[in-house]
């Protein structure tokens, strides 16, 4: 057991004119994330401490959060790498709806307009029995359909802090996830997502996305791969049809 | 109150509610569907599943198989024509969310892989690596986004449902951002909401499923069946109840106590080798399997832990290679939560509360009683899960029911012709009024969270693994006087926006009623069955007890329970065997054939 002081942004539009921290003293266990430490404040010091959470074991992808200014996760930020004073406060990047808790329409947004969903190459009916992919197959796409929507890579990403025109690494990884799928023919569909100047144009790939992924994602990985597949389209015009793969 | 109108809505965006809304949007575009969840939908708990999901898929295997399995594993509780249904249609759905892009795991040949699982004849379980739930949730989140028909509401907690006219008419919840509450009518209802884990205080639930769609529908009515029965996952982390999935024992792993003794074959699931080897050992059920945990516990042979009594999930032998690739998740979790390798040291694992099998009564059509309103995943109870749920058959079975529970509703919206809207409005506006009275309550030296840590307490003394008269009689009382004290929990937050101070105090509400109808429901059933164990009634009475307990509302007293025979079509009830003595039984029937 051990005591820490929680210093988190509080911000109600109801009543407050700017965010402003407050500190919380927390008789802390030593096993403990800071989620625990969080919900300690909310269930004993302050019930109006507002944030989100559910899984507790990082697959949910609710509680991003920044802790001492990096991305995290909550649920699986321990206290143990952290000292006795832990500042708190809600996703940068993002406008703050209420203390911790960001809006997140615009990634919700991002999503459909990236068409991330199987656009099948062939239609086949339940009978026919499930597509063939190989493992191989599945290698090409599976570590980019690992993303839990937590958003800890738009709050890092330096070039979605310039302006929210740009796509991000979530969105930009899900279209290649589905662009390499080898059930999948929306390739040309989605080319927009990947070709147009607020796509993976504007990555300056500093890779921060990928630091910060809690799942490993990699999606300065998928931005640069596809950077390469919109250059060869582009070039690949001018010759020939779009290429399909 | 702002008002939102909408064909069919449907209360819920895990696994079934968002089957439901695509089976809606893909039978007839031209119904409008409201989604409405409390969270965002890849939030919601299914997330969260690992192992797989069940549907008959290998030649050697058989519909007749899934079915005994289902059907034994349950204590013969299951509604047998249920059971038929969703094993028929399994590997259908299953195969459905594999075309829309599903990463399930593959062979070398490029089919779906298969892996087995506890109480499993032959192996069916589909898998994604050990993130089956979270593939399935994003895959079918994904898809729901091409289609136009279904609107959804993030974010919006529902409170209420409304009945007029003996038919489901609509929902009533609360905008999370604004603080608006919104009516939403409709023609027809699904509700999705998952289970209520919460109301115990060690579980796999995440940290929203508490029972709100549940007690939404036993408010309206609706009977809740089979609540007493209670599935504890026998692995369990230590300190925060993260699952470590059934597949951890399908891929080879063993169960060992503080004597390094595979004790399983101490209660019926022996003998222990070969190793592995299906419906044995540390792949029988998981109702026995936790309460073998507890009998090692009273004898002694538990392994004392910061954070409780444990006992070891060995897995070393698997090796570094196959744990990476079949059980990624599971060595991520074990190491950071628990500091515990799987690939270099038993990881210290205990029951803990997991899924269940009871919630709001529906037909096989997953129709309630009450006109428009359908109920399918954890939330309902259809009945396929009986007494205690096999493993991996509850992904399949948000799947299929969920598309049925959306297919009826759709059906019923269709067909509802023009209804009057003056009482719903009315109902809404009681409701608004309901949620406001909160805002104005007294301090009356309550709070929510003092309650909650009194409920999930009692919960956990009373009907745990092992229940008897004199601990369940203590726990209504105490259930009770929670109850009781729910009025004087003040609103600390007054703040419109994103108010969780708020919604807090209405799952709370919730939990509390649902805790009732397993207390009450647990202490009538005076035999053991499946995951209801009763220490005073430690034999199966099939006489008095082949039947579903159907816990009924009344008003803020205690609920009525009364009782629904179960449907038994092919199988005859009879005495539940694994391992050794389930072996020697098939000999014996496979003897009698060849004679």
């Amino acid at each position: 057991m051990r005591d820490v002081t929680l210093e988190i942004l509080r911000y109600d539009p109801d009543r407050d004119d700017a965010p402003h921290f407050e500190s919380y003293q927390v008789p802390a266990q030593e096993e403990w994330v800071i989620l625990d430490a969080i919900n300690y404040v909310k269930d004993h010091i302050d019930p109006s401490l507002t944030y989100r959470w559910s899984c507790h074991m990082a697959v949910c992808g609710s509680c991003g959060m920044m802790v001492n200014e990096e991305p995290k996760l909550s649920c699986k930020a321990f206290l143990r790498d952290y000292g006795d004073r832990i500042r708190v406060e809600p996703m940068a990047n993002f406008p703050i709806e209420k203390d911790l808790v960001v809006v997140m329409d615009d990634f919700i947004e991002k999503m459909k307009e990236s068409k991330t969903w199987l656009i099948p190459k062939e239609d086949r009916s339940i009978e026919e029995g499930e597509y063939r992919q190989t493992p191989l197959e599945l290698d090409a796409f599976r570590q980019y359909s690992m993303c839990i929507n937590c958003l800890l890579c738009y709050s890092a990403c330096p070039q979605y802090a310039l302006g929210t025109e740009f796509v991000g690494p979530a969105a930009l990884a899900l279209t290649y996830r589905y662009n390499n799928d080898s059930r999948d023919g929306g390739q040309e569909q989605r080319a927009d997502v990947f070709a147009k100047s607020d796509g993976v144009w504007h990555c300056s790939f500093v890779g921060a996305c990928s630091e910060v992924c809690p799942k490993h994602v990699d999606p300065a990985a998928a931005i640069q791969l596809g950077k390469m597949d919109s250059a060869v389209d582009y070039f690949t015009s001018f010759v020939t049809k779009p290429r399909s793969r | 109150m702002q008002t939102v109108s909408a064909d069919v809505a449907v209360v819920g965006a895990g696994g079934a509610g968002l089957r439901a809304a695509i089976a809606i949007a893909q039978s007839d575009p031209k119904l409008s569907v409201a989604l409405i969840s409390k969270v965002y939908p890849m939030r919601s708990h299914t997330v969260a599943a690992e192992g797989g999901a069940a549907g008959v898929v290998r030649a050697e295997d058989s519909l007749a198989h899934h079915f005994d399995d289902t059907v034994s594993g349950g204590d013969w509780l299951c509604d047998q024509d249920a059971v038929q249904l969703f094993i028929e249609d399994a590997p259908r759905q299953l195969t459905q969310i594999e075309h829309w892009g599903c990463p399930w795991s593959r062979t070398e040949e490029g089919r779906v892989n298969t892996r087995p699982f506890g109480g499993m004849k032959i192996e069916r379980t589909w898998f994604a690596a050990d993130k089956s739930g979270f593939h399935i949730l994003h895959t079918l989140f994904q898809t729901s986004q091409q289609f136009d028909s279904i609107r959804r509401f993030d974010e919006f907690f529902s409170t209420d449902l409304i009945v007029e006219d003996g038919r489901c008419r609509g929902v009533v919840a609360i905008e999370m951002r604004s603080g608006e509450v919104f009516l939403f009518k409709a023609k027809a209802v699904v509700m999705a909401t998952g289970g209520g884990g919460r109301i115990f205080p060690f579980t796999t639930n995440g940290a929203i499923k508490t029972g709100d769609g549940m007690a939404m529908a036993y408010r309206a009515g609706v009977p809740l069946k089979d609540m007493e029965f209670v599935q504890y996952h026998p692995t369990g982390l230590p300190g925060t109840g993260i699952l470590l999935t059934e597949g951890c024992r399908g891929e080879g792993g063993i169960m060992v106590n503080k004597d390094g003794y595979r004790y399983l074959q101490d209660y019926d699931l022996g003998p222990p080798d070969p190793w592995p080897r299906k419906k044995a050992m540390e792949l029988g059920p998981r109702d026995r399997l936790s309460q073998a945990f507890w009998h090692e516990m009273k004898k002694g042979r538990t392994i004392d832990t910061p954070f409780g009594e444990s006992v070891y999930l060995d897995m070393r032998h698997l090796g570094e290679k196959k744990i990476n690739e079949r059980l990624p998740f599971v060595r991520d979790l074990a190491t950071s939560y628990v500091g515990a390798d799987p690939v270099k040291v038993p990881v210290p694992v205990r029951p803990v509360v997991h899924y269940m099998m009871g919630g709001i009564h529906t037909d096989i059509d997953a129709k309630t009683p009450i006109d428009g309103l359908y109920a399918a995943g954890e939330c309902a109870c259809v009945s396929i899960n009986g007494a205690n749920r096999l493993g991996s058959n509850s992904l399949t079975e948000l799947l299929v029911f969920g598309r049925r529970a959306g297919l009826g509703a759709a059906e019923a919206a269709r067909t509802a012709g023009d209804l009057a809207d003056a009482g719903v409005e009315a109902q809404g506006r009681e409701a608004e009024a309901r949620i406001a009275a909160i805002a104005g309550r007294a301090d009356g030296g309550e709070t929510m969270a003092g309650l909650r840590d009194r409920m999930t307490k009692t919960m956990e003394d009373g009907a745990g693994i092992y229940r008897d008269q004199a601990l369940l009689a203590d726990t209504i009382n105490e259930l009770a006087d929670v109850k009781s004290r729910l009025g004087r929990v003040p609103l600390r937050d007054t703040s419109k926006v994103f108010n969780t101070d708020l919604t807090s105090i209405l799952e709370l509400e919730a939990m509390v009623e649902i805790s009732e109808t397993v207390a009450h429901s647990a202490i009538q059933r005076t035999e053991s069955r499946g995951s209801h164990q009763r220490l005073d009634h430690p034999k199966r009475d099939d006489d008095a007890f082949l039947k579903h307990s159907m816990a009924h509302r009344q008003g803020d007293g205690a609920p009525r329970i009364d009782y629904l025979d179960v449907v038994i079509t092919t199988s005859q009830p009879a005495e539940r065997v694994y391992g050794g003595a389930a072996e020697a039984k098939d000999a014996k029937a496979n003897d009698g054939k060849a004679a």
